[in-house]
């Protein structure tokens, strides 16, 4: 009896081993499949900085660019729109935030009156249309999400504020754009 | 069903494949001998009509990808290739198009046809969720399917169709995988085309596997009654059924033809002619017909992760039917108070298609100068009804209805001339007087 229950351990052994490998084996021959889904060398390489003149922008105007294949706006507000902003901070926004969290950290009072953010409204990627909308910032056409001058959700079913990517000032005129962030 | 195999080789290759394969008894028993109750009206006929759309798409849709180049810079010209230089390039294109909604159309009908007949009821559930999983399939594959002439709509189509995943946890990871990159791009319409060249294959294997669910419990029947009698209750498939299916076949592809020479674009949508731009969203931005009344649902609720859950939840909710519906009957010809709301819950679906097609701010009710009801309300109450009539009207009214006597048999509804004779059924076939 004693030999019988041995040899049965043994082939436990044998089976969880076998199987063990198997079930590692099976992951790694999955694992490229996935992972080719992911992008390519080329679509991570195209994300390399990229520099905006802002003297070409006039109060009151702004500018579109396509990063990453996604608009970045790049908008040169007026005192009215900064202010109008500004007094909007206390208020019971959908995805609180201040202004001047948005405007750059280290953002001096002449840098700030730049807002920059990525064109993808946050509900379902449309691009918003600028000075537009209840708060004269931007307004989503494909569901009806407006934003404020500072590019914060304030109406519609967008869930976040449009989204301010990575970047920094080089000089009084030039800005560096980064990196893109995600809204969650 | 039982007592309907009654295939017997007769030439000596057609006996000597059959001993080795018995391909030509099961095409026989499923197709010739096959027992239908005598009483199937018209509505019976768009399996067979999806059928025959399911291959004609794959015939022409296998064609069109000999001339079609699924790169971003190449996607649009070489659709208006086909159309301008590809001999009869127009043609195929127009019915691949026009194909895909006359399919919706057919399953819209067919769907309707199990809902007001009960016949996702015991013993067919599983034939039922494997429609439901089919009629998944093919809104995937026709969303594909329309981001590859890669125009205006299919650009932004996909952008918005993709993003429903940013809604769940880690949805920004899983969007980027999506698209294979940061944004919808060309390695999103390279995968798109591939998935949709095995999309209707894979449609193709859970039709079969429908067929064969099907055919283990039988056809249901305008009476909801089971065959008593196959004798008295039943015709074969052939010839009954499969003329019966060809007439209906002739007069759908009537509808199909006319669209196709006349109105080829009708369906369609004019920015899909624009190429698409990465940087401008279309003013105006609506889903093809047949996704109207989800994004209807999609767009009243004033919450993302909610809207998606909801539109994705109206196709779910589907699939437990069998269980939430609580009547013994299942046909609606025989259940009163059941007819009054299936016909609300159709006119719903039909409002909500149409909800989905209008701008938002768009106001339907008005009261002088102010607005009383506005697109985003009215669909709110449609939402409402859609899933109150799936979660508490048909669970309910099962316990609370008083249905109308059955017949005993299929053979008795028809002698009897009942007041249950179908919509559209063939004046009492094979009637002895």
């Amino acid at each position: 009896m004693t030999s019988i229950k041995t040899e049965e351990t043994r082939r436990d052994f044998l089976y969880l081993a076998t199987g063990a490998v198997g079930a590692v084996g099976v992951a790694s021959a999955i694992w490229p499949f996935v992972a080719q889904l992911g992008p390519d060398a080329g679509a991570r390489a195209a994300g390399a900085p990229v520099d905006v003149d802002l003297s070409q922008i006039p109060e009151g105007q702004s500018v579109t660019l396509k990063w990453r294949g996604l608009p970045i706006f790049v908008r040169h507000r007026t005192a009215k729109e900064i202010e109008a902003a500004r007094a909007d901070d206390g208020k019971g926004l959908p995805d609180p935030q201040k202004d001047v969290d948005r405007v750059g950290k280290f953002a001096n009072a002449d840098q700030s009156k730049w807002i920059i953010v990525q064109g993808s409204c946050t509900h379902l990627g449309c691009i918003p249309v600028k000075n537009s909308g209840d708060y004269n910032g931007w307004y989503c056409p494909c569901h009806g999400s407006h934003y404020d001058t500072s590019g914060r959700i304030r109406k519609g079913p967008a869930p976040k504020n449009l989204v301010v990517p990575e970047f920094s000032f080089v000089s009084a005129t030039s800005v560096r754009i980064t990196g893109t962030r995600s809204a969650a | 069903m039982q007592g309907h195999s009654t295939y017997v080789p007769k030439s000596s290759a057609a006996k000597w494949l059959e001993a080795r394969l018995p391909i030509i008894g099961l095409m026989h028993s499923s197709f010739v001998s096959y027992p239908t109750p005598k009483n199937l009206n018209y509505f019976w006929t768009f399996g067979g009509i999806l059928m025959v759309m399911l291959v004609a798409q794959i015939v022409t849709g296998i064609v069109l990808a000999m001339h079609y180049t699924p790169h971003v810079d190449f996607a649009f010209n070489s659709v208006e290739h086909i159309m301008r230089d590809v001999n009869y390039g127009w043609l195929l294109r127009y019915l691949h198009t026009n194909g895909a909604s006359m399919f919706f159309i057919a399953v819209y009908l067919h769907i309707f046809r199990g809902l007001y007949y009960g016949s996702y009821k015991a013993p067919r559930e599983v034939l039922w969720i494997l429609g439901v999983v089919i009629l998944l399939l093919m809104m995937a594959t026709a969303f594909m399917g329309y981001v590859l002439p890669w125009g205006q709509m299919s650009l932004w189509g996909a952008v918005v169709i993709t993003n429903f995943f940013s809604a769940f946890p880690f949805g920004e990871t899983l969007v980027t995988w999506l698209w294979g990159g940061y944004s919808v791009d060309n390695p999103t319409l390279n995968r798109f085309f591939s998935l949709h060249y095995l999309l209707p294959f894979m449609i193709f294997g859970v039709v079969i596997l429908h067929v064969w669910a099907l055919h283990v419990v039988g056809q249901n029947n305008p009476t909801g009654v089971e065959v008593k009698n196959l004798t008295k209750d039943t015709v074969p498939f052939t010839p009954y059924a499969t003329v019966k299916d060809a007439f209906a076949m002739v007069c759908f592809f009537i509808v199909f033809a006319w669209f196709v020479f006349y109105h080829p674009n009708y369906l369609g949508h004019a920015d899909n002619y624009i190429p698409a731009d990465a940087l401008k969203t279309p003013a105006h931005i609506v889903p093809e017909w047949y996704f109207l009344p989800f994004y209807g649902i999609l767009r009243s609720v004033p919450d993302k992760l909610g809207g998606v859950l909801l539109m994705g939840g109206a196709i779910v909710i589907l699939a437990f039917l069998p269980w939430l519906d609580t009547s013994k009957i299942r046909s609606g010809s025989y259940r009163p108070t059941f007819r009054i709301f299936f016909w609300i819950f159709v006119m719903v679906c039909v409002l909500l298609g149409w909800a989905g097609s209008q701008d938002t701010s768009r106001a339907v009710l008005t009261f002088g100068q102010t607005t009383i009801l506005d697109i985003v309300g009215f669909g709110q109450i449609l939402t409402l009804y859609y899933f109150a009539y799936f979660l508490i009207i048909l669970p309910l009214l099962g316990l609370f209805e008083r249905p109308d006597a059955l017949p005993a048999s299929i053979a008795d509804s028809i002698l009897s001339g009942s007041h249950a004779m179908p919509m559209g059924a063939a004046a009492s076939p094979e009637r002895k007087v």
